[in-house]
């Protein structure tokens, strides 16, 4: 890595290290903990765009089907809930996915024509109807157990670990249905149906209550391994003697463990992600995936299918944004639908990759981390700032509308930094080699 | 003898680094046809389309009437009286036959009226076509809609592409007629083609191009005369 | 069997809610199938290039009723509006000179520009939140109804009620009066159809003297007045909310690709298509089911064959089938 590269690195470093000796060292490691999920979520991003050009604003819906399988494989089960209705539901869905496979059977099939089309026509129609039939009442009856805490069918108990890579293959077999569709369309075709699929997916996990509560929100997801509960943490006689020792407060240090440990472990798994990253990059498939960007119709003529490539590089950076999302929700120790918001889990990530480079890895992480902290920075500091900057004004209506709408500047700044970086400095800030 | 109305003397350019032209110089008189012939990838359309000034000239010169309009941009070539009809994609496919013409006069203020009607004397099949869109005519009457909307600038030069490019010989021979038509009405004609045999026949004067040079340049019937070129370029 | 209440009830939760929906997608189709066929790029700012006209006319309505202003039975917003569409106009042709222009001279892939349209998107966006808030405002005044529930029981005795509310006569009466006056502008005058050229065949509309700056210029002019109008009918009809309107970008984009891209007439058309069918699909059919059958036949469920909370999934999946079978759109794409 350059001297340049590593001042950057640095830079970027001195920002976090800052809020800690400015502010707090929690907020920073907050800070910081958000912009290694979004980095994480970013890399998934830069595969589909730097290394093959692919424009999916999507990223939303993935980071909220990791979010939805902490709950289904880490969430303790509601057994009441089961009972009363969960065999119904599974075999209403598999009778809609069966419905809709025969469907495609038959598209493919029967010979072009009317038959064809009304019977397919039947399927899907005959199909819904008999899925609505077996589904509502089932969802009825889930739901109407014990609303107030649960009301739905809750997950399988199992460690928030478990649940990462299972937020990964979610995310993935929606991607390949996805791709399987809108990938050799018109570029802007799959932007539209991305952004389409990612708003579906929040709104089914809004309002698909037996699945995870809707908006009523799933709580108390359990912490991922090594990860410990503060409350815990300060009741450790080796924990509160080695805070004695060094004169902590013993509450405010265990937040700072807590914190550290996600960091160490969020930072394992972006290491793990960019060494594998890089060694498929320099790859023979990392070369043909560039080739193929650069001038597709060439990359076709050499025999390249190129559908399948970037249906394959579609899915895999959907994957890693599914995982990112699930070891947010593991964070957060809940989901809580309503806040998926797209210039958040979607627009901010794309900026992320641009502004460091997309194509580079490298580049990615530091776009991640640097773009991460004026996001977030403004999310833990913003009225604070705003204060500051809003000081000479006198106090009154404009003023606390000012400080109020300090979120939306940093809209309006993530727009106009993003329109500088795409004007002045199009390869971002560590080029793709 | 004076210079002629139009001419692209020693023209030397491409459109990169190599150059595709060599000192190419291609003319012609007022109300007379200039044929420019050759083998494939000779530049005679690079040779017409730097006449134009749809590409840059590293040496050599363009002038009009005897203005120099090398630095020119095309649009304002076409204010100066040129008018160039392209190879393909030469009309408005979704708009009217007549939409067509008014676009051609879109730089004219006057009255088109009258230049409208010439056009469609001279093309009658057009008239009966004036509200149909021009995607759906055949290729002889898309030819047609495409020199039509260059001559309703009232141009005094007109610069065709290959008219007869994928026209079948009776259109091909049509057309040829109805350019011969046009240039009696005192309009220069400077072209490109692939027929050469057809071409030079009604040619005043032929330019052989090979590789970016002028190779034989002469009158056309003293091209298809010599036996050289009879040869090399016409096939016999 | 009662089939007049049944046709009335339809009229009054599907045809009438769905003809003033299917205006304002139109009227947001429009726009972008416009970007798109001049400027060759899909416009992800559209939605909120809507929420900031509407933004604008919003708060010039407020001053009007401050000042005690009013448009009588119409909503006063239909004063404002001029300023909103000049304001929009202003806005988006400032972005055009700053930001678009350079990628257009450069001729950057489309791909770049529709990204760089997100950067303009976050712009809008924020500035919008920035000064009126992200909350839900409703500034529609005037009356409330051309035929209000009451007076339609009495003049008809019917048991079923329709009501027409003025902000879906207003959106209606607009759009059909915009869309004549486009339709107008584009077919014959020489402006509109140098736009048409330039859309079909840039390089023989370049070669035909046609000023490609004018054409790009009245091309943002009249998306900016498009938006505004959208924007603001939607918001008269329903509600304003800025992360609304970035949500609608999903369904106006879909009514102008299952129309076609570029195409007018298509945009309108599949305006109108999204719009009836997230209606038809999201609607519960009970209480017109009930009028249509015997009373024996009465149905007990709501007969809704989808929760209106999916009707993003209803667009998708219509922009999903038309993507597969015809990729151009119902009317062919690409040009004016």
């Amino acid at each position: 890595m350059s001297a340049r590269n590593l001042a950057l690195f640095a830079a970027v470093a001195a920002l976090y290290v800052l809020t800690g000796f400015m502010n707090s060292w929690n907020t920073s490691l907050s800070i910081l903990n958000f912009a290694l999920l979004a980095t994480i979520a970013a890399m998934g991003v830069n595969m589909q765009w730097g290394y093959a050009g692919l424009f999916s604003v999507g990223t939303m819906g993935f980071t909220a089907l990791g979010g939805l399988a902490v709950v289904l494989v880490s969430a303790r089960p509601n057994v009441e809930n089961w009972q009363a209705g969960g065999l119904g539901i599974l075999l209403a869905l598999v009778l809609g996915a069966l419905s809709v496979a025969a469907a495609i059977v038959a598209w493919r099939l029967l010979p072009r024509g009317r038959v064809r089309s009304l019977s397919v026509a039947a399927i899907l129609i005959g199909g819904f109807f008999l899925f609505r039939a077996i589904f509502d009442p089932n969802v009825a009856a889930v739901e109407a157990v014990n609303p107030q805490f649960a009301g739905n069918l809750g997950g399988l108990g199992l460690p928030s670990l478990v649940a990462w890579p299972v937020g990964g293959l979610l995310a993935a077999a929606v991607a390949w249905a996805i791709g399987k569709t809108a990938l050799g369309l018109r570029s802007d075709y799959l932007a539209i149906a991305t952004l389409g699929i990612a708003e579906i997916i929040v709104s089914v996990i809004k309002n698909e209550d037996w699945l995870a509560r809707g908006v009523k929100n799933v709580t108390q997801l359990p912490r991922p391994w090594p990860v410990p509960l503060e409350v815990d943490l300060q009741q450790q006689p080796g924990f509160l003697a080695f805070v004695a020792d060094w004169g902590w407060n013993p509450v405010a240090a265990s937040t700072i463990v807590v914190k550290l440990l996600y960091a160490g472990l969020f930072i394992l798994v972006l290491g793990a992600i960019i060494w594998a990253f890089e060694r498929a990059l320099n790859s023979p498939w990392g070369r043909m995936m560039r080739a193929i960007r650069d001038n597709e119709v060439a990359a076709a003529a050499m025999g390249k299918d190129v559908t399948r490539r970037h249906l394959q590089v579609f899915i895999l950076g959907s994957a890693v944004i599914g995982f990112a999302g699930a070891m947010a929700t593991s964070m957060e120790g809940a989901l809580t639908p309503g806040s998926y918001q797209p210039l958040r889990f979607t627009f901010l990530i794309w900026v992320m990759v641009i502004v460091g480079g997309s194509g580079n890895n490298w580049g990615t992480v530091l776009g991640g981390l640097l773009v991460g902290w004026l996001y977030f920075a403004v999310e833990f500091l913003g009225p604070n700032i705003m204060g500051l900057v809003t000081a000479g004004l006198p106090d009154g209506a404009l003023k606390a509308h000012l400080v109020g709408s300090a979120e939306n500047i940093r809209l309006l700044t993530l727009g106009v930094i993003l329109l500088l970086v795409l004007r002045f400095s199009p390869r971002g800030l560590i080029p793709e080699k | 003898m004076s210079e002629p109305f139009l001419i692209g003397e020693a023209m030397t350019g491409g459109y990169g680094a190599v150059d595709i032209l060599h000192g190419c110089t291609i003319a012609v008189e007022r109300g007379e046809i200039a044929v420019i012939v050759g083998p494939n990838g000779a530049g005679k359309s690079t040779a017409m389309k730097a006449v134009f000034g749809m590409l840059k000239l590293r040496a050599g010169h363009v002038r009009l009437d005897g203005e120099d309009i090398t630095q020119l941009s095309p649009q304002a070539r076409v204010a100066k009286g040129m008018a160039f009809v392209p190879q393909t994609h030469n009309i408005f496919t979704s708009m009217t036959v007549e939409e067509n013409l008014e676009m051609g006069a879109f730089l004219r203020r006057d009255d088109i009226r009258t230049t409208m009607e010439q056009v469609y004397e001279l093309f009658p099949i057009l008239k009966t076509k004036r509200y149909q869109a021009a995607g759906e005519l055949s290729g002889g009457q898309r030819q047609q809609v495409a020199v039509g909307r260059a001559l309703m600038t009232q141009p005094k030069v007109l610069m065709l592409d290959e008219p007869t490019a994928g026209v079948s010989p009776i259109v091909m021979d049509e057309l040829f007629d109805r350019i011969i038509e046009v240039a009696r009405t005192g309009i220069s004609i400077l072209m490109v083609e692939q027929n050469a045999r057809q071409a030079l026949e009604i040619a005043d004067k032929g330019y052989v191009l090979v590789q970016g040079a002028n190779r034989f340049t002469d009158t056309g019937k003293a091209l298809m005369a010599d036996p050289e070129v009879r040869r090399s370029f016409l096939g016999g | 069997m009662d089939l007049l209440n049944a046709l009335v009830a339809f009229l009054n939760f599907v045809f009438i809610p769905g003809l003033a929906y299917g205006a304002q997608l139109a009227l947001g189709a429009l726009g972008v199938t416009l970007i798109y066929g001049i400027l060759r790029f899909s416009n992800f700012a559209h939605g909120d290039t809507m929420a900031f006209g509407t933004m604008v006319t919003i708060l010039v309505t407020w001053a009007l009723q401050g000042a005690g202003v009013t448009f009588g039975p119409l909503p006063t917003a239909l004063l404002a509006l001029p300023v909103g569409i000049a304001a929009t106009a202003a806005f988006v042709l400032a972005t055009d000179r700053v930001v678009y222009r350079f990628y257009r001279r450069q001729k950057a892939s489309p791909t770049i520009v529709v990204i760089v349209s997100l950067g303009v998107m976050f712009v809008m966006n924020g500035i919008v939140r920035l000064i009126i808030g992200v909350n839900d405002q409703n500034f529609a005044d005037g009356a409330r109804f051309v035929i209000s529930a009451q007076e339609f029981r009495e003049a008809t005795g019917l048991a079923e009620p329709l009501a027409i509310r003025t902000t879906q006569a207003v959106t209606v009466v607009t759009a059909v009066i915009v869309v004549a006056l486009l339709f107008w502008f584009l077919q014959k005058t020489r402006t509109g159809k140098s736009m048409r050229a330039f859309s079909d065949n840039e390089d023989l509309a370049l070669l035909s003297g046609i000023n490609p700056d004018r054409v790009v210029a009245v091309t943002w002019l009249i998306a900016a007045a498009l938006a505004t109008i959208a924007g603001v009918l939607y918001g008269l009809d329903k509600s304003f909310k800025p992360f609304t309107y970035f949500q609608l970008l999903l369904p106006i984009f879909a009514a102008a690709i299952v129309g076609g891209l570029g195409s007018p007439l298509g945009a309108i058309a599949g305006g109108f298509v999204i719009a009836f069918s997230e209606l038809l699909l999201t609607n519960a059919w009970k209480k017109i089911v009930t009028y249509a059958l015997p009373e024996s036949m009465a149905p007990d469920g709501l007969l809704q064959l989808m929760s209106t909370d999916y009707k993003f999934a209803v667009s998708f999946t219509i922009l999903i089938i038309v993507l597969l079978f015809m990729p151009t759109g119902l009317f062919k794409g690409k040009s004016l």
